[in-house]
C-alpha cells in the first residue's frame, strides 16, 4: 500500500470511529431508556401517581414527592426569573466597560461552575439554620434559584445579544428612553430566546437532587405541602431513597418514577428546543 | 422626573447584578466559618496528612486524603472514557458530517446532559456494574469504574459541544491552505485544528474534570460509601461529594463536630473547582482575543 492509499484508508478509518462514538453515547442512553421502561412501565397507573408513599413497595405512590418537585419549581421560578433577567438586561444594556462590570462577568462565570451541592451548604447555613425556615419548600426554592441564576443571566443576555441593533437605533430615535426601549423594544423581541433559557434551567431544577438532601428535604413525608413553610420531598430524592432500599419491589418503584422524572424533563427540553427553533427563524 | 425614573430602574437593575456577588461572598463566607470552626477542634495537618476519614465512628480521625482519593479516582475515570470520546465527536460532527445529521444529532447529544443525574446513578448501579461483573468477576456491587464511566457518558456533551465551537471557530483559510497541500480531512483535523483551536479544546477538557470532580449522585448511588485510599477501581471507595449526602441524610446536630465535618470537604471541593473554573476562564478570555 503506498503512503496516498493509507492516509485515506486512516482517514476513512476516523471517520467511522467519528460515527461510532457519537452514536454510543446516545445508544447507551436508549438502552438505558429502553430498560427501565420494561422495569418500570407496568407500575405506572393512576394510583401510583396519587398514592401516599407507604413501607409497602407495591402501595407506596409518588404523589407527595410529584407535588413537592411543582411547588419547588413555581417558587423557584418566581424567586429566580426577576432577579436573573434583571441582572442579565444591566450586563447586556446599561453596565459600562469598567472593573465591576469585568468583575460580574468574572463572577458569574465562575458560580455557573460552581458544584451544586455547595448551593446546598449555603442554603443549608444561610436560608435553613440563619433565617430559620427550617427544610421547608420556601429554604429548597430559594436553593435551587441561587443555583439556576448563573444559567437565567447567561441564556437572557444571549437571547439580547441576538436582537439587532437597528431596533434599538430605532427605538431611540424616536425619543424613547433607555427602560422604555428595553421594556417595550428588547424584552418583547427577546422573549422567546429567554423562555428558552427559563425552561432549560428549570429543566435543570427539577432534576436536582444533592443540594436538596443538603438542606434537610425528607424522604418521607405523609403529605403534601400545602404552604411554603411545610417540609417536602420530590421526585429525585424519592428515587434515590427507593434505589438504596434493598427489596426489589422498591427497584422497580424507582424505575416507574424516573419514567416520570424523565418525562418532565424531556417534555421541557422539547417545548425550550420549539420555542429556540421557532424564535431563531425571526431574525434570520 | 423621567430621569429619576430612569435611574431607579438602573439602580434597580444593578442590585440584582450584585445579587450573584453576594452570592459568592455567602458561599466563601459560610464555607470558611464553618471550616475554622472544624480546625479549631482537628489540627490541618491531620486534616492533610491523616490516611482515614471515620468522623462518624468512635475512633474518629479526619483525614481527607481517602474522599480525595476517591473522587479523583472516579473523575479521573471519567475524563479517561470522555475526553477521547467527546473529542472524535466534536471532530466528526465539525469536519466529517453532513449538514442534515449535524442538526439532528446535537440536540439528542444535549439530551445526554439534560438527564438528571440520579437518573444516571440508577443506571450505573442496576445496568453498567452487572454487565461489568459478567466479565470483571472480582467486582464489588459498589465500584469506582461503573460510576466513573457512567459520568464520562455525562460529561460527553460538554467536552463535545465546546470543542466543536473551537473547531468551528477556527478560520477557513487554515483549512483550505490544509487541502491545497493536499492533506486528507484526518491529517487537516489532527495537524492544523486541534492545534489551532487548542485553547477551546483545553477550556472544555478543564471544565469537564470540575463538573466531574463536584459531581454528587452518581458516586453517591454507584461508588459506595466506604472512604479508603485506593487507586483501585473495583473496590467501594467515597468522593468528598458522597460524604456530604450521607452525612446530610444522617440526623446530625448542628453545631457538632460531625456537622462542621460537610463543610470542611465542602470547602476543599470548592477551592478545588474554584481554581479549575478560573484557569479554564482565563484561558477562554485569551482565546477570545485571538480571533476577534
Amino acid at each position: 500500500m503506498n503512503r496516498i492509499k493509507k492516509n485515506r484508508f486512516k482517514d476513512q478509518a476516523f471517520k467511522l470511529w467519528g460515527i461510532f462514538c457519537t452514536l454510543l453515547g446516545i445508544v447507551l442512553l436508549s438502552i438505558f431508556i429502553g430498560s427501565i421502561l420494561v422495569d418500570g412501565i407496568q407500575r405506572i397507573d393512576w394510583d401510583f401517581i396519587t398514592s401516599l408513599p407507604s413501607r409497602k413497595a407495591e402501595r407506596a405512590g409518588i404523589y407527595t414527592a410529584l407535588m413537592g418537585s411543582v411547588w419547588i419549581l413555581v417558587l423557584t421560578t418566581i424567586i429566580a426569573l426577576p432577579v436573573g433577567i434583571a441582572a442579565a438586561i444591566y450586563l447586556e444594556e446599561y453596565a459600562k466597560k469598567n472593573k465591576l462590570s469585568s468583575l460580574l462577568e468574572i463572577n458569574i462565570s465562575n458560580l455557573a461552575g460552581v458544584p451544586s451541592i455547595i448551593y446546598g451548604l449555603l442554603g443549608l447555613e444561610i436560608f435553613v439554620r440563619v433565617m430559620q425556615m427550617g427544610a421547608s419548600v420556601l429554604a429548597g426554592s430559594f436553593t435551587l434559584a441561587l443555583l439556576i441564576l448563573p444559567i437565567v443571566i447567561v441564556s437572557t443576555r444571549e437571547a439580547l445579544k441576538a436582537v439587532p441593533k437597528s431596533i434599538r437605533d430605532a427605538s431611540f430615535a424616536l425619543g424613547a428612553s433607555k427602560w422604555q426601549t428595553v421594556s417595550r423594544q428588547l424584552l418583547p423581541a427577546s422573549s422567546g430566546g429567554i423562555l428558552t433559557g427559563i425552561i432549560l434551567a428549570l429543566s435543570r431544577a427539577v432534576g436536582e437532587t444533592a443540594p436538596l438532601i443538603v438542606i434537610g428535604a425528607l424522604a418521607y413525608v405523609p403529605f403534601a405541602p400545602e404552604s411554603p413553610m411545610d417540609e417536602f420531598s420530590v421526585l429525585p430524592i424519592q428515587i434515590f431513597n427507593w434505589i438504596s432500599r434493598p427489596q426489589h419491589g422498591f427497584e422497580i418503584n424507582a424505575a416507574a418514577a424516573i419514567i416520570i422524572l424523565l418525562f418532565i424533563t424531556f417534555v421541557m427540553n422539547a417545548i425550550a428546543v420549539y420555542f429556540r427553533n421557532r424564535w431563531q427563524s425571526k431574525f434570520k | 422626573m423621567r430621569k429619576l425614573k430612569e435611574a431607579v430602574i438602573e439602580k434597580t437593575l444593578l442590585s440584582s447584578a450584585l445579587v450573584t456577588i453576594a452570592v459568592t461572598a455567602g458561599i466563601i463566607v459560610v464555607l470558611s466559618i464553618e471550616a475554622i470552626n472544624f480546625f479549631r477542634e482537628v489540627s490541618i495537618i491531620d486534616f492533610l496528612t491523616d490516611t482515614q476519614w471515620t468522623p462518624l465512628f468512635t475512633d474518629k480521625h479526619f483525614g481527607i486524603l481517602p474522599l480525595l482519593s476517591g473522587t479523583l479516582l472516579t473523575s479521573f475515570i471519567a475524563i479517561v472514557f470522555a475526553v477521547p470520546v467527546g473529542l472524535s465527536i466534536s471532530i466528526y460532527i465539525s469536519e466529517y458530517a453532513p449538514q442534515s445529521f449535524r442538526k439532528t444529532i446535537k440536540p439528542a447529544l444535549e439530551l445526554l446532559a439534560a438527564v438528571p443525574t440520579v437518573v444516571y446513578g440508577f443506571f450505573a448501579l442496576t445496568v453498567v456494574t452487572p454487565f461489568l461483573q459478567t466479565f470483571i468477576p472480582g467486582l464489588s456491587s459498589f465500584n469506582s469504574l461503573s460510576a466513573g464511566l457512567v459520568m464520562g457518558i455525562m460529561i460527553i456533551p460538554f467536552i463535545s459541544s465546546l470543542s466543536e465551537d473551537a473547531l468551528h471557530a477556527v478560520p477557513n483559510s487554515l483549512r483550505e491552505a490544509g487541502y491545497g497541500m493536499g492533506s486528507t480531512k484526518l491529517q487537516n483535523a489532527f495537524r492544523i485544528l486541534v492545534p489551532a483551536a487548542s485553547s477551546g479544546i483545553i477550556v472544555s477538557i478543564i471544565l469537564a474534570i470540575s463538573r466531574a470532580i463536584g459531581e454528587t449522585m452518581i458516586v453517591a448511588i454507584a461508588a459506595g460509601q466506604q472512604p479508603r485510599l485506593t487507586l483501585d477501581p473495583t473496590v467501594p471507595v467515597e468522593t468528598i461529594t458522597a460524604y456530604i449526602v450521607q452525612v446530610s441524610l444522617g440526623d446530625v446536630q448542628h453545631g457538632s463536630l460531625e456537622y462542621r465535618t460537610i463543610f470542611a470537604a465542602g470547602i476543599t471541593l470548592f477551592i478545588f473547582t474554584f481554581l479549575l473554573n478560573t484557569i479554564s476562564y482565563q484561558i477562554r478570555k485569551k482565546f477570545r482575543e485571538k480571533y476577534e
